[in-house]
Order: C-alpha cells, then structure tokens, then sequence
C-alpha cells in the first residue's frame, strides 16, 4: 500500500475516443427516461437495454475476442460504465457479470466455463448474481456456514444465501461455499457457479425500505450441482474471492451513485445560485474530479497487473461518504422536500436517493471494513 | 526529470530544513544559508524556459518539489519565486536571482508606467527583495517591483510565516509586460492556490507518517493505542484526505502547462483546504496531550495546514467559483466538464 500509489494516470486517446459515441447513443436511448429512474443508476434492471449494449459490443468488451469480447482495454471499458452511470443507464442486469464473474470466470474457469457463459454475457444475455453474504455472515464473510458435500461426482448443496442483488432475475450465481473443514476458517470455501433454474433453490425476494425489490434469499435444499459447477480450484475460494475485491470497489459506481440528484440540484437552483448552494456545489464537482482521478489511477494499477486493493478500499470510503453527503447537503440548500408521488424531479431524486443513501457504505464492504484494511496497509493491525 | 528533482530535493531538505532551522525562522530570522542552497539548486529557476535561461521544467515534473516543500515545512518562498519566475518567463520577461515572492491580492495599479497600490499577503514580503503581480489597468500587466520601494505592514500567519502587506507609492517596476492573452488576471491566485494543493498534500502525508508511528509506539491499557480500533480508523480517513489530496494535486500540475489547469487546479485547493482541517484534526487526536507542546514537531506542520488552506483562495472562495460557473452552464455541463477536466463556458473568463 502506498499513497504514491495513486499516479495521476490520463485516459489514453484511443479509449477517449469511444466517449463521443456512447453519449450520442444514450442521448438517444434515455431520451425521454424520468430523472427519477436515472437515480436507480446501476441497481436500474433492464434486460432489452442490457442486450441492446451487448450488440454494441459494450458488455464484457475487456474480454478477449475468441470469447465474444472487443479485448478492449480497462480504460475504454472504464469510458463506457461511466458515461452508462453518469447518464443514469439501466444497467444492473449485466453490471454483475460484466464487472465481475465474466473476467473471473476468464481467469479461473475452464474451457466449458467460458464457452457457456462468456459469449452470452458478452451478448448481453446472460446474467449473474454474487452470492456471498449469509444471515449470519455478513462482515466476517469466513464464517459462511452454506456447505457442499461430494456425493460420486456431484456436490450437494445445503444453505442459505442473502441480501444477494437480482438472484430473483438473474440466470446464475456465484456462490461463496463451504466445501471442507479446516482449522483456519479461510480454508476450505470454494465458489460454484450455481444455475438458478435447477430444482433445490428457492429465491425469495426481499423488499427494501421504499418497498422495491433488488435483493433476495436464496435457499439451497439438496441442491445437485455437477463437478463442473466448482470454479477454480476446490478450497481456494477465500483467495478467488479476496482477488476481486479490487475490481469490486474501485469502479465509478462507488462515487458516482447520487450523481443523477447532482443534476437535479444544479437544475432546481438555476443559473444563479445563493452563496452557500454554489459552494456546496462547487465542493461536491471538486470532490467528484478527485475521486474519478483515484479510480483511475486503481484502474491503471489493475491493467498493470497489481493488486491495489488498499488504495480500491481508500476510493471505495471516500466515494460512499461522497455518495452519502450529496443528500444530506441537497436537503439544505432548496425549500423542496422529498416526494415519493408528484413533486418535482428534484424532490423526487432527492426522496429515492435519500433511501438509498445507507446502503452505499454498506454493500461491497462496510465502512468499519473499509477503514479496517486501510488501517492494516498502514501497519496498524 | 521528476525522479530526479524529487531524489535531489529530498536529499536537500533533509539535510538543511531541521525542526530547529524551521523553529529559528519562525523567530523572524531568514535563513540566508538556507535560501543560498535552494536557490544553488536551481529550483528557483525551474520553470523558466532554457531560452530565458531556466531549466525549462514541466509543472508535472516539480509537482514533488511542492510536496516536499510542505513535507518539510519548508520556511522559504520557493513556490512562490518558482511561480513568480513561471510568469515572468510566460510573459517573456528575464527570471530574476535573489529573492522572489508574489503578490496575488491587492489593489496594484499600473498607470503611466508607475505602480500605486497594495499588495496584501504577500509571502516573506519583507524579506524578499522583488514581487511579481498582476496589476490592473488599461490592461492587466505582468509587473516586477521592487520591495525596497514599498512601506510594509507586517503579518504573520498561524505557522509565523510573513504574509505582509506592500504599499506602492507611483514606483516604476523592474520590468513590466501585458499579461500574456492565455492567462487569467487571478493567474498568481490560482498558482498560489496549485502550490499550495502540493504543500498540503506534502504536509499531509508527513502528519499520517507522524501519527502512523506514534500509534505504534504509544502504550495505553497495556497494548499500542494503534491496537484500538477507533484509532485506526481515525487514521485510515486521514490517510483517505491525504491520498485524495496527493491525487488532486498531481493532476492539476500534470494538466498545466503554459496555462494552469483551471478546473484541476480549483478541485486540488478544494479538496487540500478541506483535507487539511480533518488531517490536522486527526493527528492531534492521536497524538495527545505532546502533540500539543512546543516541543513536540507536530505543530510545524499542522500549524501550516492552518494557514495553507485560507491562502491563495479558502474553499469557499473556489468552492463558490466553480459552483457559480457550474450551475450558470447548467446540468448537462457539470459531467463533461469533468471528463474533459475542462469548465467549458468558464475558461478564461473568470476574474
Ligand atoms: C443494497 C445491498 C445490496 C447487497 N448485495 C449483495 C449481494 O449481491 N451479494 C452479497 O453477497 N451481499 C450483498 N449485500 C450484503 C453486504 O455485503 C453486507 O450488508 C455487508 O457485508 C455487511 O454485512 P451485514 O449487513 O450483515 O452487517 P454486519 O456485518 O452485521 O455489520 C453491522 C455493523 O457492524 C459493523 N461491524 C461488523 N464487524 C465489525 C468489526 N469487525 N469491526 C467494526 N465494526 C464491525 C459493520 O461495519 C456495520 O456497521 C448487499 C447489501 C446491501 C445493503
């Protein structure tokens, strides 16, 4: 870990040079989409849109060619996901398998792996879900207690799965299992790609705080996976899944997530603005370059082939306390309170991100996580 | 060349610029050995293109000369005379040797060729023996002064470093030039404001290094207070601020070149001035009650942090600029702006 690590690192041109299109597209796609939809910004589900990108060669495109991806570079898949998320794109059905199970899947997967997943997601068509968190593990994700027993050359899966985003629509979950017992609780856990339309898996979705259904429970009950099912190797789960972190929580959806009430503010206060709602303004823009410089620079550290997993957990706790702060300062600076029905696009962005808002330092790692793995690169534990 | 300016800077400053050189100043000395060396270095003239007889560096390259200069509380106008010799070069006027500093408020007024007005906080003023500014009139010039020909009302900031006023009475600059047509009349303020991002973002790392090591070696309760989870997470944010502090600076000076980055240059001071307060605020925590004594080092930096934030533009003052020119152009503006590092509608004609 080191704060030198975060080397200002430009966009190069030929990635640059994609943004141009991909704004004229989603200028024309989101024509007339409602502020308030775009303020769903990467929980936002729509499989049509998600192909629609696949044919644009937009999911998956880091992916190699042979596999149905552009072998597009971090950088110009970085210029495509934010301008998705600064646009306010539906995106949350491919997000998970474009951000993580495809290239995990490319770096772990076998032959079979890739030719049934890669190609569809990459096309858009096939969707994953992460399935980590338990009812009893969530922050101390070693101690997951969802297990699999070999039975001749199946695994058997007995558990339980929550809080897991789009299980309830996805085609496929990686899933976080116990597969041994060991001394250390890190050992013995291994992933599974686990087909959600096989028989012994139950998905109850679970409504949030405004009532909207993005996350789920998933049961196992004598779950049959084949062999094939495990990805990777049998006990290196901890360490598969530890690798993705970085990926997990450098991208602009960590700071980009209360952008759409950004817009919404600037457009409520107008073209002249009181002193205290231009400072506030001016701060979060300032905040806002910042943070995208970091990302970029964990970006280039990822294409470098490092593992920057402490400075993706310094962008991740910046980011969310960004995210969070957007609402809690809009509130102050307009006499326009949140409304759920009528009102307008301001107050209505301002009401749905508000909800939102706790969720951001929780989902991918809580903030006493994030500042704990800080803490530790620092050498303080 | 920027390995090489940071590995010799270094070197440099950890030799010479000890807690008790930077103590003696803060006494009211100037350190003329110390400003000797540095000035021996060449720094001074490092921005100064080869034509004008300096080393022709980038602002990318000298961006760790800055941090270093906060990093070691630096007690000299090395910033300020890399700026002011930055201008005189992009104005097509000679660098000058010796003392340096810049005047980037005031009132100074150019008018028949002679110079009346104030130039307020102006860094080491009464040490120096030259200031470059911007002075209005019939059209914004870039002016060289001499400080002998001025009153001075003397100033100190937090860290006791002079900030002092300079009253011009009809003096005839040492050389004079229009201000170049691609650069702004806040042109020093926002140097000022780049200069300062770096030595904050220098200071900064030095408190996390201070307190990182402290919580290590303190003992409370039979364990390192570093051991206690509310204290790491304390310095896993300060951490946060300085990063993001290090982060925004170097892009501000990567993005200038002959013009300063705007819209960089304003979220590095943003983001510095408000990284500052939680830095300072964190380290002191940590270290307790020594933290607060005289002897201890602690207050070199932080007593800089204090100061170096309300300088060269607080972060409200930018904060309200850019706030201002993002809402003038609208929403549809803000995130391509970001993207483009580059305030479209606002460049240039600000100020
Ligand atoms: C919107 C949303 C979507 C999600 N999507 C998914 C998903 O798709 N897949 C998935 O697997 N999971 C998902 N999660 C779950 C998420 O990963 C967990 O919420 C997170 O890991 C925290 O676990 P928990 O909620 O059980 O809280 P807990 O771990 O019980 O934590 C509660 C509080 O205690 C604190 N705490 C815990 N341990 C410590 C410690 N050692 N020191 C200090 N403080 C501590 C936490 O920081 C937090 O403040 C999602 C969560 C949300 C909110």
């Amino acid at each position: 870990m080191s704060i030198d690590q975060f080397k200002y690192s430009r966009i190069p041109p030929e990635a640059e040079a994609l943004r141009a299109e991909v704004r004229a597209f989603l200028a024309e796609a989101l024509k007339d989409y409602p502020a308030v939809r775009r303020a769903d910004s990467w929980m936002g589900f729509d499989a049509e849109f998600s192909r629609r990108l696949g044919a644009k060669g937009w999911v998956g495109m880091a992916l190699p060619k042979r596999h149905g991806g552009g072998e597009a570079s971090p950088f110009a898949r970085y210029v495509v996901i934010e301008e998705l998320l600064a646009a306010g794109a539906p995106v949350s059905a491919h997000w998970f398998a474009d951000r993580q199970s495809g290239p995990q899947i490319l770096h772990y997967g076998t032959d079979a792996q890739k030719e049934r997943h890669l190609p569809a997601i990459c096309r858009g068509e096939q969707f994953f879900c992460i399935g980590m968190s338990e009812p009893n593990s969530g922050s101390d994700l070693a101690s997951i207690k969802t297990r699999a027993r070999r039975e001749g050359d199946k695994w058997v899966v007995n558990g339980q799965k929550v809080w897991t985003t789009n299980a309830h629509r996805s085609h496929y979950m990686i899933a976080l299992v116990r597969t041994g017992e060991n001394s250390k609780r890190q050992e013995g856990l291994s992933q599974f790609i686990i087909d959600l339309s096989l028989p012994g898996i139950t998905i109850r979705p679970i409504k949030d705080l405004t009532g909207a259904e993005h996350f789920n429970e998933v049961f196992f009950d004598e779950l049959v996976l084949d062999a094939d099912a495990i990805i990777g190797t049998e006990g290196q789960g901890w360490g598969q899944v530890t690798a993705e972190l970085a990926f997990e929580r450098s991208g602009p959806e960590r700071f980009l997530s209360s952008i759409a009430l950004l817009h919404t503010l600037i457009d409520a206060v107008g073209r002249s603005p009181d002193a205290l709602q231009a400072k506030e303004i001016g701060r979060f823009a300032a905040r806002l370059v910042t943070l995208r410089n970091m990302s970029l620079a964990v970006t280039a550290q990822l294409a470098a082939g490092n593992n920057p997993a402490w400075e993706a957990s310094v962008v991740k706790d910046l980011g969310a306390v960004f995210e969070q702060e957007i609402p809690e300062v809009a509130q102050l600076l307009c006499e326009l309170p949140p409304t759920v029905q009528g009102g307008s696009d301001h107050a209505q962005v301002l009401a749905y991100l508000t909800q939102m808002a706790p969720s951001f330092s929780l989902r991918g790692g809580t903030r006493e996580i994030l500042r704990g793995i800080i803490a530790r690169g620092l050498g303080l534990r | 060349m920027r390995d090489l300016f940071d590995s010799s800077v270094e070197r440099l400053f950890s030799d010479l610029v000890t807690a008790d050189a930077v103590l003696a100043c803060e006494g009211g000395e100037w350190p003329t050995e110390l400003w000797t060396a540095v000035e021996a270095s060449g720094f001074t003239l490092a921005l100064v293109p080869e034509s004008l007889g300096g080393a022709g560096a980038t602002w990318a390259d000298v961006c760790g000369v800055l941090r270093l200069a906060g990093r070691f509380n630096l007690p000299l106008p090395l910033p300020e005379a890399m700026l002011a010799n930055w201008l005189l070069g992009a104005s097509g006027l000679a660098a000058v040797l010796g003392t340096l500093s810049v005047a980037a408020r005031g009132t100074l007024r150019l008018e028949n060729g002679r110079v009346t007005g104030a130039a307020v906080d102006v860094p080491w003023g009464r040490h120096v023996r030259h200031v470059v500014a911007v002075a209005a009139g019939a059209a914004p010039a870039v002016v060289l002064l001499p400080t002998e020909a001025a009153t001075v009302v003397r100033t100190v900031n937090t860290a006791a470093e002079p900030r002092d006023t300079l009253k011009f009475e009809a003096v005839v600059p040492l050389a004079s030039a229009a201000l170049p047509t691609a650069l702004s009349a806040d042109v020093l303020k926002l140097g000022g404001a780049m200069m300062r991002a770096a030595q904050i973002a220098g200071a900064l790392e030095t408190v996390l290094a201070m307190a990182t090591t402290y919580a290590g070696e303190r003992v409370q309760f039979g364990k390192p207070i570093g051991s206690f989870q509310a204290i790491q997470h304390q310095i896993a944010v300060l951490a946060e601020h300085a990063a993001a502090s290090v982060m925004s600076a170097e892009a501000a000076f990567a993005e200038s070149d002959d013009r300063l980055a705007r819209l960089p240059v304003m979220a590095a001071k943003i983001c510095a001035s408000e990284a500052a307060g939680i830095g300072a605020g964190v380290a002191h925590a940590v270290h307790g009650a020594i933290g607060f004594t005289h002897e201890h080092a602690l207050h070199l930096t932080t007593r800089r942090l204090w100061s170096w934030r309300s300088e060269f533009g607080s972060l409200t003052d930018w904060s309200q600029q850019l706030g201002r020119a993002l809402c003038g152009a609208g929403s549809q503006a803000l995130w391509p702006s970001v993207t483009a590092g580059v305030l479209a509608a606002y460049e240039e004609t600000a100020a």
